[in-house]
């Protein structure tokens, strides 16, 4: 093919060119959806969700998987461009309020219960369960990646794995019971290890461009 | 002088996202014609014939323009470009079993090639095109080899233009495809 006939082609070709920032919100607004409809369906939310949210072991627990969600994605965002330099530090936030929690809770809480609050009811449904609330958004955000140019295929899909995970936790926080914030920087954060793991080697295949 | 350069293609990139097809033509255009003297540089190292340097020269232009949403129109536009070229170029390059050892220079500082011998390109247009379905095929042989625009092309395969822009777009990510594959 001569490769004038090829810039004819892609001058004529007015299709996308939507900005990639926008697609990772369409991502996250879906994932979202989907895995909401699907708690819903499945689990249920608890029955005293109005009340736990007064409660600040519960904001906590939201609050945290939200932000790291948030952080996580414009990172996963990043890491769809070339050549742009991959900053961590939208990370540390969430990680510094997730040390604060759990410093918080050693101090409020006797160390004769640090060890049924770190086991909790429901641990292996939790690290079950997280994972099966981010199929959605994980999809939605390779999906929304592959239009992006990662110079690193998998460190963007793992970013894009973290994303989903704690999109995912923040939604299953609202079933689980488990509140304590020694439970989430376990059984949580393993949760969304699974995720981010397989986001990395999904994103090693599927991100390539 | 690599300072307006930078300007004037920023500011022809970002009308050609607004839909200014002559403006995109003409960063195209400034474009090509670097990016064959890098792939040539780079084909000669290796005593590749000129013919695989056109290849890897069209891969580039394909993934600059499926690529382009990810540049932001705030920043500067040299980086990014430098940035796609280098790692589709090396990626290019090594799936045609060559090792790129060396760093890859900046796309916008570097010369036009020379235009000695004629362009030829090993990926014959037949190839492509039989690499794409219906009515794919038939919309790319219609814009690109007998110039037609997307409203006659439309017209005389009774499609709608909507429909025919869609077809095109993914005729282009489908010939990226090609290129990747016909040169592992």
């Amino acid at each position: 093919m001569k490769t004038d006939d090829l810039i004819d082609l892609l001058v004529t070709d007015t299709g996308g060119a939507t900005p990639l920032a926008g697609r990772i919100r369409a991502a996250f607004a879906i994932g979202v959806a989907f895995s909401v409809l699907l708690l819903l369906a499945t689990i249920g939310a608890r029955p005293d969700l109005v009340a736990a949210l007064a409660t600040p072991r519960v904001q906590f627990k939201i609050g945290f998987t939200l932000l790291l969600a948030l952080s996580a994605g414009a990172v996963a965002a990043r890491a769809g461009v070339p050549g742009a330099r991959l900053r961590a530090w939208p990370l540390a936030l969430p990680a510094l309020v997730l040390a604060l929690g759990v410093g918080a809770e050693l101090v409020v809480s006797p160390p004769g219960t640090w060890g049924t609050r770190l086991v909790g009811a429901h641990a292996a449904f939790c690290v079950f369960f997280i994972p099966v609330l981010s199929i959605a958004p994980l999809a939605a955000l390779i999906r929304a990646l592959r239009e992006g140019a990662p110079d690193n295929p998998g460190r963007a899909g793992a970013f894009a794995g973290l994303a989903a995970g704690s999109l995912a936790a923040a939604i299953y926080a609202w079933h689980c019971p488990d509140d304590s914030p020694l439970f989430v920087a376990s059984w949580y954060v393993i949760g969304m290890a699974i995720v981010t793991a397989a986001g990395g080697i999904i994103g090693r295949r599927a991100l390539r461009w | 002088m690599i300072d307006g350069r930078e300007r004037e293609w920023a500011d022809w990139m970002r009308r050609a996202i607004d839909g200014d097809a002559d403006a995109y033509r003409r960063l195209l255009t400034a474009i090509t014609p670097r990016l064959r003297a890098m792939a040539r540089r780079r084909c000669d190292q290796f005593g590749a014939p000129p013919s695989e340097a056109e290849d890897v020269v069209q891969e580039v232009l394909l993934a600059i323009h499926l690529k382009r949403g990810t540049w932001d129109p705030a920043r500067p536009l040299g980086p990014w470009l430098s940035a796609i070229t280098r790692n589709k170029l090396i990626d290019s390059l090594r799936r045609r079993g060559r090792v790129v050892n060396a760093p890859v220079e900046d796309l916008i500082e570097t010369l036009e090639a020379e235009e000695t011998g004629a362009i030829t390109d090993r990926l014959d247009v037949e190839r492509v095109l039989g690499g794409l379905r219906d009515p794919q095929r038939d919309i790319v042989r219609s814009i690109s080899l007998e110039g037609r625009g997307v409203r006659e092309t439309a017209e005389r395969l009774g499609m709608s233009d909507g429909a025919v822009r869609v077809a095109l777009h993914r005729a282009l990510k489908a010939l990226a495809a090609i290129y990747g594959r016909e040169s592992r």
